[in-house]
């Protein structure tokens, strides 16, 4: 075959559950790898929080919407020779299968690199990969792919509930689910023929129970193969796999049932010609030792950057590869030098545990099954899987809810069920009643309950030294010792080395030690031998952000490797440490050396014990890493940047409020209260609409804009628990403002303004939720100057040095204060991308005690930075926006004009209103809105647009069609959105949190018919005066640095 | 329970015994598989040899007796770093630890044993004892037994070999002599299962004794020891030269290159696990194979082509004659445990007879 010379790689887009860092991970793999052999890479994705789309990593770098129109355009402009398909998830599959459905690939004669189109499709397709299996004799479960809900009742009345029911080519589970009955069934059914890209959906007999487990294939064009590594879920069949504990290698299976799995795995990638990366999943009946294969992904996904993480194989390096046309023994193996053919052996066991939301979403169900719905993972890697289960436990950063029921948690599972089963031990429980209860196999449940009889011993025993090993090789921290055994955490540390007992590094080398390992990862385990000798030279530490969560997601990865490649730049060797598997960060060669551990004080004072770096950087990785500054430094770690003193004013809300005072920098009124009486003086003496939240939180969780004494009351009641440790903080909330933000880099003299970005929705929308452009498009020159003098005095106050983040509100003229984070800020990537300068490269160098190089940032555009939100995946959430983060991922758009700009931002978001097509509005807001119906309705008219609304809308706007509230006539607005009718939605949501308003009823419809819903009359008000701009204009595509001046 | 394992070199570790109360002496090897941990013990391969597991975690499926490879535990010790005293698989009857004490075989847990495969892939395999005991053991007269252990200098094909001729599956529709170095269950098996009438003989047996039952192939077991002391198997070897097709796994390939004029060395670790690729040289294909050796054939016999290799040090895996009538792999093609990859050659063989 002969060589590409210029491929596409399409990434996922924005993060969305089911979809998250993984892609930029294996796309960014990628990148490196076709570049290596002088391959020049197009990189499109709409993400710009992504190394990915970093000119260091590609040649020709596109953020614009991931649309079949878009990448039509690239590839006419670009003119590449090949794609490779299965880099971007399922988002970046489905395009390249649409381009080729099209015909668009053969018109520019663009090949596909690796796995081919007849190859995903007898994957992907559940009746062709049915058929294929039965001529292979692998077996499968009994199915029956349907396009309507009577042939689905009909097959489950023949076959027996429950049934899972599985829409095809849709992402992570969406829209699927498990049945128990007809009217379940039919409840399941037909969301799943809505969102099915293809109106079919697949309905199989369910295998609740079964062991449940994952092959990762390898396999190139001259049909060499081999397993990468085998996963097992603890949580059995009926829990989709992102969701479950998974561990790896398998520990359940025998060599003969192992092998039995692996050949059904190779026989099925053999049969559909993958040239590349595979995920097979598989389920056993662990009582007769009978087995079915469950699906497959033609891909890289979730599960290879588990399985690459795992075991130190990179998948997606050597797929591509493969892609490029070499053999598996041709290809060397980047962490031994060995060749890439073989199977890795692992010396030590991984658990991953996922990551889920719902501590932002309280009111939707904590339950889980078989569509996804956290938001990411973390792994730990341990000699034993106590230890490998507990460091991953300590990962995720939770708090356990004070009374945990553990039989509310068991089955159906939540999201805490492994707590609840840890619990159920202590109060008692055997192995085999939670074996009955739960399914989860016999071995798991043994070792789980070994670890409370190590608590019992803790707490009975006198601590000594083998006690103390004995511990620590169960994985306990120090913190729960301390807890066990009634004294605090530092005097167990110091116990603990006065008794020698101190964390060993072994390495992750694929090979279980076969072979000298060249680059090669660390974890901690109390053995003899530590493996990881410090580092020499200058060196400095980077503490990563764990976990992607809401408020806390890969843009701070991004950050974190960034740092990285610049501290290499700098002379000094970079050691990261992170326990996200999805991550870039925790990629092998990212950095110079990698520790992959939880982000505890404990964990990250023991490796900075191992290593004396020259510095720790706490900055980049979010609230996470933030919050261990002043203990490491207590400990003895060198911080670098900003003061730990700086880092404490600007987040005590008391001493920056002294600090606003003092620089004679306005502050929305404000105050803390630590009761209920308190909450309402201080809410009286500021007068209502105010912001409360609790003193210490991520991005805004349990925050909420509060208008009077009763809603107070109502707050301090349900929302948070309050008390002397955790008072409230309570803000004037400033009306009818534009909230914007500044992230800023300083050398502790010079500070350069990266960028100054205004919010498109009114101030009281989270920053993190809020549609943001930059440059600022309605603030005046003097607020702007205001703005950038404040940011001076504040930066200069609290004695910056790196990257800081201040959110201000303008109103009348009048700039006000809200906050100052001395850390990176989500929009750190936006920014870097729409000036051309990597704000975090010269933070580092900052940081490091260089002086800011004249930056010359790029003007002439403008940068539109969107957001996606998880709704559909979690049923019964209420989509209105408020002072609490609920996105996941964020979108970019870029454009001469700000109307370009924005509108691309929303396309990549989702929001999709085709041309040519009738469309209609329907349109229902608050009170406050009621005024901008008129503009908004004029506009909907000049677009074509027929316009619904209920009576108190659009009653006087001529022309506009009522519709009676819901239940009162018909259709109503619930009625019209689900027949298909209306195409927009604009509903402003009223105060209160009742999940059954009819607006409520109306946005949850439009949410599951996947239709436009805006619930913001700022947004709806840009997005369609751009769209008014851009009718029948071209969008403007261009590589991103094709677009200043 | 206590335990201490000692090395040549010095090296000495206390762990936590397991399995029987005993002391015994072997080379000290490694092997990473992450299962088939039951087959591996029973294993006629490891005699004379104390096996480490790399993979930590052992015991957690139990031990079913069915996925034996001969009827009794052959590494006179075993040492992993953590033994699963729970188990659940629904064919397992016994606990490993039991199988181990039944076997009067000690084991060994609790101890860094990636630093001890680290150790040896350093400084290459070495003489070692184990010792379990309730009381406390007394290291250096361990030591002083230890230093009286020589691996090569040892025959012990003799022990494993059976006493004496066995035939599996009477009437099958192609005879075949299997001669038992310390043959693994699973050759025989994959024979029986392609329909052959199987004759098993001790390894003494002569090329007379081979040509008496008029097989219509021969198959080369594998086997512990060093292939060069094995002079009389060298022989009876190159009296079936031109014979029958012959086939040999793993000892049975060293044995064939002794017979023809070619040799063995000694590798530094050896290779033991079930992940390594070999590469068909002429189909340009790799499989994923099991591998348990600790020598390699070094000069290649005159009339042979080197017919597999291994992709990692490029070690000689495969031999086949200019006549196409003998072949051979140093890799188990039988699997159990292991990959399923390679059962082609078996195959190939029956279309050879």
């Amino acid at each position: 075959m002969e060589k590409p010379k210029k491929v596409l790689v399409i990434g996922s887009g924005p993060i969305v559950i089911g979809q998250s860092a993984e892609f930029d991970y294996s796309g960014t793999q990628a990148c490196r790898a076709l570049r290596e052999e002088g391959v020049k890479v197009v990189l499109v994705n709409s993400n710009p929080a992504t190394i990915q789309t970093d000119r260091d990593t590609a040649d020709y770098v596109y953020i614009e919407p991931l649309t079949a129109g878009v990448l039509e355009r690239i590839i006419e402009r670009e003119k590449p020779d090949g794609i490779i398909a299965t880099m971007g998830g399922q988002t970046g599959l489905n395009l390249s299968m649409e381009l080729a459905r099209k015909g668009i690939l053969k018109k520019h004669s663009v090949r596909f690199l690796g796995t081919g189109a007849d190859a995903i499709e007898a994957a992907e397709s559940r009746e062709k990969f049915n058929r294929l299996m039965e001529k292979i004799h692998v077996p499968i479960l009994p199915g029956k792919v349907v396009n309507d809900a009577e042939s689905a009742a009909k097959f489950a009345n023949a076959n027996g509930y429950p049934v899972i029911i599985r829409p095809s080519f849709t992402l992570g589970g969406t829209g699927g689910g498990t049945a128990y009955d007809e009217t379940g069934l039919r409840k399941i059914m037909e969301l799943a023929l809505r969102l099915s890209a293809t109106g079919e959906a697949l309905v199989e007999k369910s295998v609740i129970g079964w062991g449940e487990f994952e092959y990762e294939v390898i396999r190139d064009s001259r049909g060499n193969a081999q397993v990468i590594c085998n996963m097992e879920n603890v949580d059995p069949m009926g829990i989709h796999t992102g969701e479950s504990i998974v561990v790896a290698p398998s520990q359940t299976l025998s060599d003969r049932d192992h092998q039995v799995l692996r050949d059904a795995s190779l026989r099925i990638v053999h049969a559909i010609g993958i040239e590349g990366g595979c995920n097979v999943q598989l389920a056993m009946n662990q009582d007769t030792g009978d087995y079915v294969v469950i699906e497959v992904n033609p891909r890289l996904s979730r599960s290879s950057a588990l399985a690459s993480k795992a075991t130190g194989y990179p998948i997606a390096r050597v797929a591509t590869k493969i892609a490029l046309g070499h053999s598996l023994p041709e290809i060397r193996n980047a962490i031994t030098g060995t060749s890439a053919a073989f199977e890795p052996a692992l010396d030590y066991c991984v658990v991953k545990i996922p990551r889920w939301p719902f501590d932002k979403f309280p009111k939707t169900s904590r339950v889980i099954g078989t569509q996804m719905k956290s938001t990411g993972e973390v792994m730990a890697i341990g000699r034993t899987f106590q230890e490998a289960l507990s460091k991953a436990l300590r990962s995720l950063e939770i708090k356990l809810p004070a009374n945990l029921n553990p039989d509310e948690h068991l089955y159906p599972a939540t999201d805490l069920r492994v707590f609840a089963l840890l619990e159920s031990f202590r109060r008692g429980k055997t192995v085999d009643e939670l074996h009955q209860k739960t399914r989860i196999n016999r071995w798991f449940l043994s070792r789980m309950h070994g670890m409370i009889g190590m608590e019992r011993r803790l707490q009975k025993e006198k601590m000594s030294r083998p006690l103390m090993l004995d511990a620590k090789r169960s994985g306990f921290p120090d913190a729960q010792i301390a807890a066990l055994t009634g004294v605090d955490e530092l005097a167990i540390r110091s116990l603990r080395k006065s008794m020698g007992v101190v964390p060993t590094y072994k390495i992750v080398d694929s090979c279980a030690g076969e072979f000298a390992a060249l680059t090669p990862y660390y974890y901690s385990v109390y053995e003899q031998e530590n493996e990881a000798l410090p580092l020499q030279g200058k060196k400095v530490a980077v503490i990563g952000s764990g976990p992607i969560r809401i408020g806390q997601g890969i843009e701070f990865d991004y950050c974190c490797s960034q740092a990285a490649f610049a501290l290499r730049e700098l002379g000094y060797k970079s050691i990261m440490i992170n326990n996200n598997p999805e991550t870039v960060s925790t990629d092998f060669d990212s950095s110079d050396r990698l520790y992959f551990e939880p982000l505890t004080f404990e964990d990250v004072m023991n490796i900075i014990d191992n290593e004396s770096p020259d510095g720790v950087v706490v900055q980049l990785g979010g609230q996470t890493s933030i919050a261990l500054a002043d203990r490491l430094a207590s400990a003895g770690a060198k911080v670098l940047g900003t003061s730990i003193d700086g880092i404490d004013i600007a987040e005590d809300r008391e001493r920056f409020r002294e600090l606003a005072n003092r620089l004679k920098i306005p502050q929305p009124q404000n105050g803390t209260a630590s009761s209920e009486a308190q909450a309402l003086e201080v809410a009286s003496r500021i007068g209502y609409p105010v912001v409360v939240r609790p003193s210490w939180v991520i991005a805004g969780r349990a925050m909420e804009i509060v208008r009077s004494d009763d809603d107070l009351r109502r707050y301090i009641h349900e929302a948070v628990d309050v008390s002397q440790k955790r008072p409230v903080l309570i803000d004037r909330y400033v009306d009818n403002a534009i909230e914007c933000e500044v992230d800023a880099v300083s050398d502790g003299t010079n500070i350069f303004i990266g960028g100054l970005m205004e919010h498109i929705e009114p101030a009281g929308v989270h920053s993190g939720d809020a549609n943001i452009v930059l440059p600022s498009i309605r603030l005046t020159d003097a607020e702007k100057k205001t703005i950038v003098d404040y940011t001076h005095r504040i930066s200069e106050a609290l004695g910056v040095v790196g990257l800081v983040n201040i959110q201000f509100v303008a109103k009348e003229g009048v700039i006000y204060i809200l906050e100052a984070n001395p850390r990176a800020s989500r929009t750190v990537p936006f920014v870097s991308k729409a000036i051309g300068i990597q704000l975090t490269k010269i933070a580092m160098a900052a940081m490091l005690g260089g002086k800011l190089p004249k930056l010359k940032p790029k003007t002439g555009h403008f940068a539109v930075k969107s957001v996606v939100f998880p709704f559909l995946k979690l049923m019964g959430t209420d989509i209105k926006l408020g002072p609490e983060m609920r996105s996941t991922g964020e979108t970019m758009g870029i454009g001469k004009t700000f109307e370009m700009a924005y509108y691309k931002a929303l396309l990549a978001a989702g929001i999709r209103l085709e041309e040519g097509k009738a469309h209609s509005a329907f349109l229902s807001v608050r009170d406050e809105d009621k005024k901008d119906v008129p503009k908004l309705a004029a506009l909907l008219k000049t677009l074509g647009f027929a316009i619904y609304g209920t009576l108190g809308t659009v009653g006087s706007i001529p022309g506009a069609i009522t519709i009676p509230k819901i239940g009162k006539g018909h259709p109503d607005a619930v009625e019209l959105i689900e027949s298909g009718t209306i195409t927009l939605v604009v509903n402003t949501p009223t105060r209160g949190g009742a999940a059954n308003t009819d607006g409520f009823r109306m946005r949850r419809a439009s949410i599951e018919m996947g239709i436009p819903c805006i619930t913001n009359i700022s947004t709806a008000h840009e997005l369609l005066k751009a769209m008014g701009e851009l009718r029948k204009k071209e969008l403007d595509i261009r590589r991103v640095d094709e677009y200043a001046n | 329970m206590k335990a201490v394992l000692a090395l040549k070199d010095g090296t000495v570790i206390h762990g936590t015994g397991f399995g029987a109360i005993a002391e015994n002496v072997g080379e000290l090897v490694f092997n990473t598989s992450m299962t088939g941990y039951e087959e591996a013990l029973t294993d006629p391969s490891y005699a004379g040899q104390i096996l480490l597991m790399t993979y930590p975690l052992i015991g957690n499926y139990g031990i079913n007796g069915k996925d034996r490879e001969s009827n009794r535990i052959h590494p006179p010790g075993f040492v992993v770093r953590e033994l699963s005293r729970d188990y659940e698989h629904r064919q397992a009857n016994a606990s490993l630890d039991a199988f181990l004490k039944q076997s009067s075989v000690p084991g060994m847990q609790g101890i860094d044993t990636r630093f001890l495969v680290r150790h040896i892939r350093e400084k290459g395999v070495m003489p070692a004892i184990i010792a379990t005991s309730e009381k406390d053991i007394d290291v250096k007269r361990l030591v002083e037994r230890m230093n009286r252990f020589d691996y090569s200098s040892v025959d012990f094909v003799k022990e494993v070999t059976v006493k004496k001729a066995q035939v599996l599956n009477k009437g099958g529709k192609k005879k075949v002599v299997l001669i038992d170095y310390g043959a693994k269950a699973g050759i025989a098996r994959e024979l029986v299962a392609r329909g052959c009438e199987v004759h098993i003989l001790p390894a003494s047996a002569s090329a007379g004794d081979v040509k008496a039952l008029e097989p219509h192939g021969v198959v080369l077991s594998n086997g512990p020891g060093d292939p060069a002391i094995l002079k009389y198997a060298h022989e009876t070897i190159r009296g079936l030269e031109g014979y029958r097709p012959m086939f040999g796994v793993c000892l049975g390939n060293q044995l064939i290159a002794h017979a023809f004029g070619g040799d063995t060395f000694k590798l530094k670790f050896g290779h033991r696990g079930a992940n390594h690729a070999v590469l068909d040289v002429k189909a340009n294909k790799t499989s994923i194979t099991t591998q348990n050796h600790g020598f390699a054939v070094g000069k290649v016999p005159k009339g042979f082509e080197v017919s597999h290799i291994n992709v990692n040090d490029r070690s000689v895996e495969g031999l086949r004659s200019g006549n196409k009538a003998v072949f051979s792999v140093q890799y188990h093609p039988e699997a159990t445990p292991g990959p399923h990859d390679s059962r082609y050659l078996f195959d190939e063989f029956m279309k050879m007879m």
